[in-house]
Parts: structure tokens; C-alpha cells; sequence
């Protein structure tokens, strides 16, 4: 094998941390998604902009306040200790709650996009057609979406893999908890293990290259709708 | 109770409708009017699409709408066809007839067979919509509409999308509409053709406002506001084919009061068809013309008469039996005619289409 069992721990690690943040934006993006889509609200436009921050903070500044936040002292905290779950810093589930943060506009964007893409039509057929509002999301809007919805799961996916500076902020470097593979290539890179290294950023490159080239090929041409 | 009250107040930048109508519970009835004059708004506020702040429906005794009451579109026991089809893409031809059909509760007027049948679909089943050409995408829009087996039809323009070819495709799958279905159908279009050939009752609208309502014969005859169908006043008669003249061929359209003859049709005798007659085709004359290009003429007496838009042309409302025809003359030859409320006239009709 030509990866070490520290490498296949840490990309494990990594999948694990990825898929978890996919399916809970997945299921607290779709409605914010859909809010974003369909509201007329004047406060639409700063919820966006919030929603598409991670987009432009540099990691270690959300980093930042996520770990304060997510602190002893911080407001999340406090919270969790009162909840006898003790404080997230430096735990799988704290970075899962900021690779949820880092990763928000990778899954609400494309969901609203997909989503305002259906328009007002095949809502108000359905509505006309006997079916109830969430009978009408469940039966027109998802299947509607449904490239939209690969699309966002796959970049979260993708995004999630890629974090750093987050990871580093939040999570450090405890093997088998927190060390996902950026940071083991970052290790390996500061213990000048240039062939270790090597394995694993190729190893990186081509997940990258795949999820990318699969989501450019399954493009088939979109079906007018009728 | 059999009727539908319906009453709105819209206000839009731009726009506002204010309407007041007591629309019959059955029939065809046609709301007819330019774009912008709230012909589809009203549709839409009749189906809950839209909501008026101010509004009443009720539905044969039914409330739909009221200061307390919103029944949301999805109870109303409507079917509604749009503009385009507006067919579900993820869904096959068969899915897309079942989405309402399955969610509808209970005895379904028309049923699924019945709607496939009707618009002779049948074919088009296992197919996707993007597939079909968009005749037989209305057709299975109108038909997806019938499968809920509605207590009203609502239609916004079904036709308007289409090109000639693909009206005179579904056009008679409406009139089979017309002859089968007991339930009201409320038909919004801008087309006189249409109105002429499918509607019972006409509602003119302009500027959200109604300009008159009422049976079709009777409000096309009216002459303090001609309702051009077209480009033309004129009226609109129920007849039957009475005779057919292999010889000549020429058909016999029988009306309530009279009888006209016109190019044969190609229908059998006995068939039910609608006849157009335009005020300028319509002549009068206080004696029996002698020999005339004109192969009708009949015993009329003027009923009223009214300026037209020209100021050198009047309007004259003439009675034939149980039915009205209007004739436009030049005020000249009215003055010459003498014509006045009652005057008995022979009416000469130089031209009748025939709206099979």
C-alpha cells in the first residue's frame, strides 16, 4: 500500500466529516434555499448576503469567531456546557459545525438557483391540480430541482474535503478526531516528507479532478419544460 | 343558487380590476376582451390564484371567498387550463392525466377514460411531453384539467399559444367540450372566432371593467355598444342544418324565426351549427326586391336603431322572429326608407359564415 495507515485514517476522516456536513446542509439549506427563492421579504437580501459570506472570509476569520463563539466563554459554549456536552473546539463535531458554516453557500446557491429556475407555473398547475403546498414541494419541486440538488451535494461534498484554514482554527491536529487529509499533507510537508506528501495531494487531486469531471459529463442537455 | 356570484377589487400599479358579475352555472361563458382588461386576472381570482383584498366569490352556493372565508386553489373543485399546457417535464403523459386525478376525492364527473377519450389522446399516453407537438400538449392540458372531474372549467386563452393550424386541431375537441360536459366553462379569450364558435354567454371587459354581459345572441345585437367580434358589428344565431341543395350545393340553416341558405357546409342535416351575420351583409327594402343576386330575404320589422361610429351610417336592430339581425345602412337610405321602431322590412342577407 502506498498510502500509511496515518493517510487512510486521515482521508477517512475527511470522507466521514464531508458526507455528515452534506446530508445536515441538505437538510437545513432546502428551506433556507427555498425561502431565498420564493420570498419577496425586504430582509431577503441581507439573509443572502450572510448566506454567501463564507464565499469571500478568508477561512481563519470565520475560523476565528467560531471558535470564540463555540468557547468556554463564548455564547455556543456556554450553551453546550449547560447541556453537559462539554465545549467543541478541537472535537469531530465542532468541525462538523464549522465545515457546516464554511460550506453553507456551496449547497444554498445552487438549491436557489434550481429552485427559482421552476418559476411560478408548475406551482400553480399542481395547486390547480388538487395538491396541497407540501404536497406540491415533495411532488413538483424536488423532482424539478433534482439537478440542482446533485449539483449542491456534490460541491458541498467537495468544498468540505478542500478546508483548511477552518480545520486548523478549529479542529488542530488530533489524529483519528480532527486530522483530515489537508492538514496530514501539511504535516507531512513540515516533517519534509516530500513522497508521503506526494501520495496524498495526488490521491486529493484526482478526487478533485473526478467529482469535477462528473459533474461537467452528467450535464445531459436540460428537458425544456413543456 | 345555481349561479356564480362573483365580485373583486384589485388595485396594481398600473392595473385595477373592479368587477360585479353574476355568471351563469352553465355553459360556455366567454370573457372577451383586449389584452390588459383583466379578462385573465378575473380567471385567476376565480381560481385562487390571486387575491383580490377585496372580493366575494360563491360558487352554487358554496362560499369560496368572502371577508372571513379563503378557500386556497387547491380545494376549489376547479379544473384550469393554462395558456401553454404547463405540463409536467419529469412526468410521462399518463402520469401527468393521473397527478390531479389521484388527489381529487371521490366521484369524478368526468373520469380519466372519459377525459382520454374526449380529447382523443389516447395514443399519447406512455409518451413524454417534450415529445408531443403543442396541439397535443393542450390537448392533454385540457384533459388533465377534466380528470379532476371539476364542478367548473376554467380556460385561459387554450388556444392562443397555438398557430391557425393547431386551432382548427383543437377547436372541435372544445365544441365536443360544449355538447358533453354539464359543467359551466369559463373561457377567457381575445379571439372573436372563438367567442363566436363555443361561447353561450359573453362578457366584455376592458380596462378591468365589464362592458356588458349577457347571452351571446343578444348582447353581439346590442346597439348602444356594438361588441365588434372582429372587425365588424354583427350577430351570432343558432341554427340546424335544415336541407341540403346536392344541386346547387347550398345548405338550409334553419334559425329561431327563419331560414337562410348559405354554401354547403359539408354536415349532415339535422346538425346543430352557429352562423355569423355582419351588419354590412344585411340590407333592407320596404318591398319585395325583384329578381337579386341575393338568394335571402326575409319578413323583418325594425326593433330599434342607433348612430354607428361613422356619422354618415346608422345601426338598425331588425326582428325576425324570435331572433335579431343588425344591418348597417347609410343614414341617406334610412331617411328614404323611413325607418322607424316597427316598420315592417324585407331584410336581404348577402353573406353567412357558418362557425362549424
Amino acid at each position: 500500500m502506498l498510502l500509511t495507515d496515518a493517510d487512510l485514517q486521515a482521508i477517512w476522516l475527511t470522507i466521514r466529516l464531508a458526507g455528515i456536513t452534506t446530508l445536515i446542509l441538505l437538510l437545513i439549506g432546502t428551506p433556507i434555499a427555498w425561502w431565498l427563492a420564493r420570498s419577496r421579504a425586504w430582509w431577503k437580501g441581507p439573509v443572502g448576503a450572510v448566506v454567501a459570506l463564507p464565499l469571500v472570509l478568508p477561512p481563519s476569520v470565520l475560523g476565528f469567531y467560531l471558535l470564540l463563539a463555540m468557547g468556554p466563554n463564548g455564547p455556543f459554549g456556554q450553551l453546550t456546557q449547560a447541556l453537559g456536552l462539554g465545549t467543541l473546539p478541537f472535537t469531530f463535531w465542532g468541525l462538523v459545525i464549522a465545515s457546516v458554516f464554511y460550506s453553507f453557500p456551496f449547497m444554498v446557491q445552487p438549491l436557489q438557483t434550481a429552485f427559482e429556475a421552476i418559476g411560478d407555473r408548475p406551482l400553480e398547475v399542481a395547486a390547480t391540480l388538487r395538491a396541497s403546498p407540501v404536497d406540491i414541494f415533495f411532488s413538483v419541486v424536488l423532482p424539478l430541482a433534482r439537478p440542482g440538488f446533485i449539483t449542491a451535494g456534490i460541491l458541498t461534498f467537495a468544498h468540505t474535503v478542500g478546508e483548511f484554514g477552518v480545520v486548523l482554527m478549529i479542529g488542530g491536529n488530533i489524529p483519528g478526531v480532527t486530522r483530515v487529509a489537508s492538514v496530514q499533507i501539511y504535516d507531512h510537508v513540515e516533517a519534509m516528507e516530500y513522497a508521503d506528501a506526494h501520495r496524498l495531494a495526488a490521491v486529493m487531486l484526482i478526487f478533485s479532478f473526478a467529482v469535477l469531471l462528473a459533474m461537467y459529463t452528467r450535464r445531459s442537455p436540460a428537458r425544456k419544460a413543456a | 343558487m345555481d349561479n356564480i356570484e362573483a365580485r373583486f377589487k384589485l388595485d396594481w400599479p398600473g392595473f385595477s380590476l373592479d368587477i360585479d358579475l353574476n355568471l351563469p352555472g352553465r355553459g360556455v361563458t366567454a370573457l372577451f376582451g383586449h389584452s390588459g382588461s383583466g379578462k385573465t386576472s378575473l380567471l385567476r381570482c376565480i381560481a385562487g390564484l390571486e387575491r383580490a383584498s377585496c372580493g366575494r366569490l360563491v360558487f352554487k352556493g358554496q362560499i369560496w371567498q368572502d371577508e372571513t372565508t379563503w378557500l386556497p386553489t387547491h380545494r376549489r373543485p376547479i379544473g384550469y387550463v393554462f395558456q401553454e399546457a404547463s405540463l409536467f417535464p419529469h412526468l410521462s403523459i399518463l402520469g401527468n392525466l393521473q397527478f390531479g386525478q389521484k388527489r381529487s376525492d371521490g366521484a369524478a364527473r368526468v373520469g380519466l377514460d372519459a377525459a382520454i377519450e374526449l380529447l382523443g389522446i389516447g395514443h399519447l399516453l406512455e409518451r413524454q411531453p417534450d415529445t408531443l407537438s403543442g396541439g397535443e400538449r393542450q390537448r392533454v392540458g385540457i384533459a388533465r384539467a377534466l380528470a379532476v372531474g371539476p364542478e367548473i372549467l376554467l380556460m385561459d386563452e387554450p388556444l392562443a399559444a397555438l398557430d391557425l393550424k393547431r386551432k382548427q386541431e383543437i377547436l372541435p375537441y372544445l365544441e365536443r367540450l360544449h355538447d358533453e360536459l354539464d359543467i359551466p366553462v369559463i373561457y377567457v379569450s381575445h379571439s372573436p372566432e372563438e367567442v363566436a364558435r363555443l361561447a353561450d354567454h359573453i362578457v366584455a371587459l376592458d380596462s378591468g371593467r365589464v362592458v356588458a354581459a349577457g347571452p351571446l345572441g343578444e348582447t353581439l345585437a346590442r346597439l348602444d355598444l356594438p361588441i365588434r367580434l372582429g372587425e365588424d358589428a354583427g350577430v351570432v344565431l343558432d341554427a340546424t342544418i335544415g336541407e341540403i341543395d346536392a344541386e346547387w350545393h347550398l345548405a338550409r340553416v334553419d334559425f329561431a324565426g327563419g331560414s337562410l341558405w348559405t354554401r354547403d357546409p359539408a354536415v349532415p342535416v339535422g346538425k346543430r351549427v352557429r352562423v355569423r351575420v355582419l351588419a354590412r351583409d344585411v340590407s333592407l327594402a320596404l318591398n319585395e326586391p325583384g329578381m337579386s343576386s341575393i338568394q335571402n330575404c326575409l319578413d323583418g320589422c325594425v326593433e330599434s336603431f342607433a348612430a354607428d361610429d361613422h356619422p354618415g351610417l346608422l345601426l338598425v336592430r331588425v326582428q325576425i322572429g324570435a331572433s335579431l339581425l343588425v344591418a348597417r345602412l347609410t343614414r341617406r337610405s334610412a331617411a328614404q326608407l323611413g325607418i322607424a321602431t316597427g316598420l315592417p322590412v324585407k331584410v336581404q342577407v348577402k353573406s353567412v359564415a357558418l362557425l362549424e
